[in-house]
Parts: C-alpha cells; sequence; structure tokens
C-alpha cells in the first residue's frame, strides 16, 4: 500500500506542476492538432482511411515525444533526480509515478486528436481507440524510461528520440493494424522492463 | 558511521580524489575544505550514495539517515513549502508528518509563505526551505555542501543553532571560519 501511495504522491505531484507551469500539455495539444491540419489539407481528396490512419499514428507517435522531451524537466534544471533517489522509497515508484502523469498527458492530447482525425478525415471505430489506450500504456512506460536516460546526457533533446523512436515502430505496427493482443504484449513486456530497469538508470556510476 | 578505505573517484581519465581514509564516529563533525573543483561536492555526492566510488570500501549508514543538501536547495520550484515537505514526509514515511512540517516550516521563518510558491522565493529563502527538507526526516547523519550559501544574517544564525543538534555531520565550505570550532575531523583537499 506504501508502495502505491508514493506512486500516488509523485503522480499527483507531476501533474500539479503541469497545472501551475502549463508548458507540456497546451504544447502537446497544439502540435497534434496543427499536425493534423497540415495532413487534411497536405493528403489529396479521396484518400483511403487506411492511409490517413496511419499519419494519424505518426502525429500521436511525434506528440508523445514531445511531451516525453519535457517529462523531466523539473528534475533536470532544479536537481530534482538527488532528492528523489535519496528518499528510501522503492525507486521504481518514481518511474511508475511519472509513467502515469505522461499516460494522462498523452490521453488529454488524445481527447482532442481522435475528434478532430474524426472531423477531418474519417471516423474512428471502438478498435483505433482501443488500440490508442493500449498504444498509450507502451509509449508511457518505454518513452518515461529513456526520458530518465536522456536527461542525464548532454545531448537530451538528440538522445531521447533515437532511443525513443525505434521502439515505437512495434507500437505504430500494432496500432495501424489494429493488433490489440500485440500491442497488449508490448505493454506488459516492456512494462515490466521498464519498471526494473529504472532503479540502474538513476544509479550513477 | 562512515568507514571509507582507500576511496576514489574518477570521472573518465579525471581523478576527482584517490586513497582516501576516513572514519567518522556518531556524533562527529568532519569539517571538508579547499578550492573550486577540488572534489569536496563529489566526496559529498559519494557519502550521499548519489555516486558511486571508483575504487575503496565505505560504510555508510541506512538510505533513510541521511540528509544531503548540496548547491541546490533540491525542491521543487513550482510547488509550495507546504506542498515540498509534504511530497518528501510522504516519501520518508514520516509519521504525523503535518506537525513535523509546520515545526520546522515555523523554526525557518516559512510559515506565512507555506502556500507561495518557491520559484517566487529569494535564493536565501530556498535554501532555508532546502534546509527544512533536509531535516525533515530527522537524519543521524547530515552532508551539507556549503550550507551558508545565500543565508543572510538571521538565516546562518538558524543554521548555527541546527549544529548545536546531536547529529554527525559532514560539512563542505570554502570559508570554515563560522564551524570550525565545532569539527571533530579536517579534510583539505588541495
Amino acid at each position: 500500500m506504501s508502495y502505491l501511495a508514493d506512486v500516488g504522491a509523485l503522480a499527483r505531484k507531476d501533474l500539479l506542476l503541469e497545472l501551475r507551469a502549463k508548458e507540456t500539455l497546451p504544447a502537446m495539444l497544439l502540435f497534434v492538432v496543427a499536425t493534423l491540419t497540415i495532413f487534411h489539407f497536405a493528403l489529396p481528396h479521396g484518400t483511403s482511411h487506411a492511409a490517413a490512419l496511419g499519419l494519424l499514428w505518426a502525429a500521436l507517435i511525434f506528440t508523445a515525444l514531445l511531451g516525453l522531451t519535457r517529462a523531466f524537466v523539473p528534475e533536470r534544471e532544479q536537481g530534482m533526480f538527488d532528492a528523489l533517489v535519496l528518499a528510501p522509497c522503492d525507486r521504481s515508484a518514481i518511474w511508475l509515478g511519472k509513467t502515469l502523469a505522461v499516460l494522462a498527458f498523452l490521453v488529454a492530447a488524445e481527447a482532442v486528436a481522435l475528434p478532430a482525425f474524426a472531423a477531418f478525415f474519417s471516423g474512428i471505430d471502438g478498435r483505433t481507440v482501443a488500440a490508442v489506450a493500449l498504444a498509450d500504456v507502451g509509449i508511457a512506460t518505454v518513452g518515461t524510461l529513456f526520458g530518465a536516460m536522456a536527461v542525464a546526457g548532454r545531448a537530451r533533446e538528440l538522445l531521447l528520440p533515437l532511443l525513443f523512436l525505434p521502439l515505437a515502430i512495434p507500437i505504430v505496427v500494432g496500432g495501424v493494424g489494429g493488433y490489440l493482443w500485440f500491442l497488449a504484449l508490448y505493454d506488459a513486456i516492456f512494462g515490466l522492463l521498464s519498471w526494473a530497469a529504472f532503479e540502474y538508470v538513476v544509479s550513477e556510476t | 558511521m562512515i568507514s571509507a578505505r582507500g576511496l576514489a573517484k574518477r570521472y573518465g581519465d579525471r581523478r576527482v580524489f584517490a586513497g582516501l581514509d576516513l572514519d567518522l564516529a556518531a556524533g562527529g563533525f568532519l569539517l571538508v575544505t579547499g578550492p573550486n573543483g577540488s572534489g569536496k561536492t563529489t566526496l559529498l555526492r559519494v557519502l550521499a550514495g548519489l555516486a558511486a566510488p571508483t575504487a575503496g570500501e565505505l560504510s555508510l549508514p541506512e538510505r533513510r539517515s541521511i540528509g544531503y543538501l548540496g548547491h541546490e536547495p533540491l525542491v521543487y520550484r513550482e510547488l509550495s513549502p507546504l506542498e515540498n515537505l509534504t511530497l518528501f514526509g510522504r516519501l520518508y514515511r514520516i509519521p504525523e508528518r503535518g506537525e513535523r512540517v509546520g515545526m520546522l516550516l515555523e523554526r525557518f521563518g516559512l510559515w506565512d509563505v507555506r502556500h507561495d510558491r518557491v520559484s517566487t522565493f529569494s535564493r536565501g529563502m530556498q535554501q532555508r526551505l532546502g534546509l527544512c527538507r533536509v531535516l525533515l526526516h530527522d537524519p543521524s547523519l547530515l552532508l551539507l555542501d556549503e550550507p551558508y550559501n545565500a543565508l543572510d544574517a538571521e538565516g546562518a544564525e538558524l543554521l548555527d543553532g541546527v549544529f548545536d543538534e546531536p547529529r554527525t555531520w559532514v560539512v563542505a565550505t570554502h570559508e570554515p571560519r563560522r564551524v570550525e570550532r565545532r569539527a571533530t575531523e579536517r579534510l583539505a583537499f588541495a
């Protein structure tokens, strides 16, 4: 119970920071709507639903990347990793709290992106919504781990896309194809690996 | 409390320190001095468990018993003092943390601004809050890196009062006059 309470306190902290700073979510919303608008005008009339759906996934992945780039900004700029790592709580709770906050930002961005896609292109079916929900879990778990790795490096803006995008390819494959079992398997495997690996990511050598 | 044998730390090709032996008994006060870049901060980070030594043996108390204040106050600037200390009180599993947080905020003169964002504070007020954070879980070993930084005369006196408490201290500073008389052990980096 203490573990979950720690996770809740850390996730609440991140949501509160975003509520005050308003730096990440507005940028994600603006980016995803602008991207879908560009795609709307760039694609020729009568483009197939499958092609438009592919662009939706590209827009979602890059929107997520934008959010992930900012996920550890307070910890980086204010040295807060030191304070969190010193606390006697399980270090994976830091990762899980941040993952939940990232997940909340993704869901909020998609609450705007999916209706916008339906308005610009074609309707969204339940399978796509389920695929997006499953993909969010994978994006948040893997992205948060890589965000923590990148934040320690000097070329962090470069490092995060290089680490994250290759591992986002299976998410796009599963999302575009509507392979829900594949996305669920991805979430389970990479969620577990990220949870177990975080301890080593935040331990300086 | 602290025992180190042959402690060394390198960053790539750069040797920060090597062959360091340390013994600090409970209740002792280790004063670490030296010019900028001599290794004081790195030593404190190693003793805090934030950096692993490259070589040597190091014996430390459990993580919960250690309090560390670095060059930054290590508090979230977009949260209030109350929110910061409540968060860390939760993570350190402090019983009756509301009472403890209130007592520390009163002691360091931050009670009246407990709901204000830390980003609106002066550097000295942030340092006071950093001291509240580091004392919150009542650590037996305190590692303080330039603790008088940015403190005004009143803040410095408050910190002097903290040093009167029965704890084990490791204090790094390049202005040792204020704490020199308390030192039971000394380590001078060149």
